[in-house]
């Protein structure tokens, strides 16, 4: 069941991605609105927005968080939470606004912006999920002797792993949703539709944007699921399963 | 080699924090393939004293020596990797299917795929499990009882000569245990590992214990000798109060049976015709003369007859060995 959903999400995805901007195209009055409405060029810019500030989301915080749950390192996890807590406190336009007075217009503040927006829900989920795991078979991983990173590698990460990844698809799908302000400052991405929409009252156009975006929050949660669903799978393991199941008398 | 010391505890002590130590000045000596268990109430410091021996905790004061090495001068992840360590069922790595524990420090090691494969499946026979069946399982669908047999082949695997195991049968219902603790009986019979077993059950560090440290609260070493010794002779107060009720019960399971022969009945068999194996303990003979209207039963080894057992011939056996444990105390 839940592997036919994997497959079916993208397409059922796409299909409705089509008839919304095909119902916007059909209401459109002119050349200028039809411009407005050459949404492959923004969805582009709004998936290279969220992408690249989750990649570098991902690759900041979840390092963090395995070192602040080793114990040497382990007084820096309030601090470093508070960081990540600060970042999320703070109202995304008023954060985009103080980005631009240091960054100035552009695709760099709004990636950073993002950035630090999405920290947060995947460093608290590696705290949690690597605090979560029992620590009677951390020791016994110790005990069998396993240096501290095979017990990290071997042990704790794979245990982690759905909560991390919990907290990587919440970071995404905000990532997605708030990468619609990165229009204020001039990045682009879908914000640009919802923004035409709003300064020429055109509700068609809104909807097209504000729809295209949801679509596109979907789509980025099932492409972190379907990428877990890739990893996890051990081909070692299932060629022994299917070498044992076929050599069964 | 036969009596090589394998373990040596030398004036052992840990302290956590400032608090008073978990185990104080604790000397202890572990011969090459005898099982050695660590028995005492909680709060002895048992299971921190096996933990010493792997490294897992660093003691405050006082040296662990194993095979002569001091072991704070040997890397700790080596150390582990040739020593055998069992603990509880929540030991075994969950995600990881039953043949990849089995396999862990096969593959720490660096060994190829196919000899891991090999070994883990000789492990899972070893242990009474399928490797056809179970290899492949998860820890999660196994039974308590497998699941410690698991543990088990796992610490096995690179054929370590030490095996260090934490209440390895603590966690499955008594009929499992006692198949868990039959089936260790005779593993240990055929590998000769050296093995520092903790457990908190009197009757269990009996059964498997070729020798009894019995500790005390705060970690101090009450008494040290064969389950016989132990049982007949108590160092102390605390000892006879933790062997508990019913020591010289307790004691028939450890005597063998030919320490009993009644000397003036001679090597034939009774005419009652009950006889018991001559590698059986007292409390086999005491069930047999117990449960049939005999007055005798005589110890066979394969068809040849030994001699005959009686009540009485129990009862001086066991006065002869509590006053023998006696001399041996005071020898010491």
């Amino acid at each position: 069941m839940r592997r036919r959903w994997l497959v079916a999400t993208p397409v059922l995805l796409v299909a409705a991605a089509w008839l919304v901007v095909a119902w916007g195209r059909q209401g459109a009055t002119g050349p200028a609105e039809a411009a407005a409405l050459a949404t492959a060029d923004r969805g582009a810019e709004h998936v290279t927005l969220s992408l690249v500030s989750s990649v570098l989301a991902v690759a900041v915080a979840l390092p963090a968080g395995v070192v602040v749950t080793r114990p040497r390192w382990r007084r820096l996890r309030g601090p470093a939470l508070f960081v990540a807590n600060l970042g999320q406190t703070v109202p995304t336009v008023a954060f985009l606004a103080l980005m631009f007075t240091v960054t100035g217009l552009g695709w760099r503040t709004a990636v950073l912006a993002l950035w630090a927006y999405s920290l947060l829900p995947v460093l608290r989920n590696t705290v949690a999920g690597l605090s979560g795991v029992d620590p009677a078979v951390v020791e016994a991983a110790r005990g069998v002797g396993m240096s501290p990173g095979e017990v990290l590698a071997r042990v704790e990460l794979p245990l982690a792993r759905p909560v991390i990844v919990a907290g990587v698809r919440t970071a995404v799908v905000v990532n997605v949703g708030t990468a619609a302000l990165a229009s204020f400052v001039g990045a682009g991405g879908l914000g640009d539709v919802i923004q035409i929409g709003i300064n020429n009252q055109r509700d068609r156009i809104l909807v097209v944007g504000a729809a295209l975006t949801a679509l596109l929050a979907l789509a980025a949660d099932w492409a972190v699921a379907a990428l877990d669903a890739v990893a996890r799978r051990q081909p070692y393991e299932a060629w022994r399963a299917r070498r044992a199941s076929s050599s069964a008398p | 080699m036969g009596t090589a010391l394998m373990i040596l505890l030398e004036a052992v002590t840990k302290t956590y924090g400032a608090g008073l130590p978990a185990v104080a000045g604790l000397s202890l000596a572990v011969e090459a393939g005898e099982t050695c268990v660590l028995v005492g109430p909680s709060g002895s410091g048992k299971t921190t004293t096996l933990k010493m021996i792997n490294r897992l905790v660093e003691p405050t004061s006082g040296r662990v020596l194993v095979g002569g090495r001091d072991v704070a001068g040997v890397d700790a992840v080596e150390l582990r990797r040739g020593m055998g360590y069992v603990i509880q069922q929540v030991g075994l790595f969950p995600h990881l299917s039953v043949g990849d524990n089995v396999g862990t420090v096969p593959r720490l090691l660096g060994w190829d795929r196919g000899r891991v494969r090999r070994r883990v499946d000789e492990l899972l026979e070893l242990v009474g499990l399928d490797p056809a069946v179970y290899r492949l399982r998860r820890p999660d669908q196994l039974s308590g009882g497998q699941r410690q047999r698991v543990g088990v082949a796992r610490a096995l695997a690179a054929d370590p000569p030490v095996l260090l195991m934490d209440e390895p049968f603590g966690a499955v219902d008594p009929v499992t245990r006692r198949r868990l603790q039959e089936e260790f009986i005779a593993l240990q019979a055929a590998l000769r590992k050296t093995v520092v077993l903790v457990t908190h059950d009197i009757d269990e560090a009996v059964r498997l214990g070729d020798r009894l440290a019995v500790l005390a609260e705060g970690g101090t070493l009450a008494q040290h000798g064969t389950p016989a010794e132990v049982l007949a002779r108590p160092a102390s107060a605390f000892v006879a109060g933790f062997v508990g009720a019913g020591a010289t019960l307790k004691r028939l399971g450890v005597v063998a049976v030919t320490e009993a022969l009644d000397p003036a009945a001679g090597p034939d068999r009774h005419p009652d015709g009950v006889s018991v194996p001559a590698h059986a303990s007292l409390a086999e003979a005491t069930e047999a003369l117990l449960a049939a209207p005999v007055s005798a039963v005589t110890v066979v080894e394969g068809t040849r007859s030994l001699g005959v057992v009686t009540l009485a011939s129990i009862q001086s056996a066991l006065r002869r060995q509590a006053a023998g444990a006696e001399e041996e105390g005071e020898e010491r």
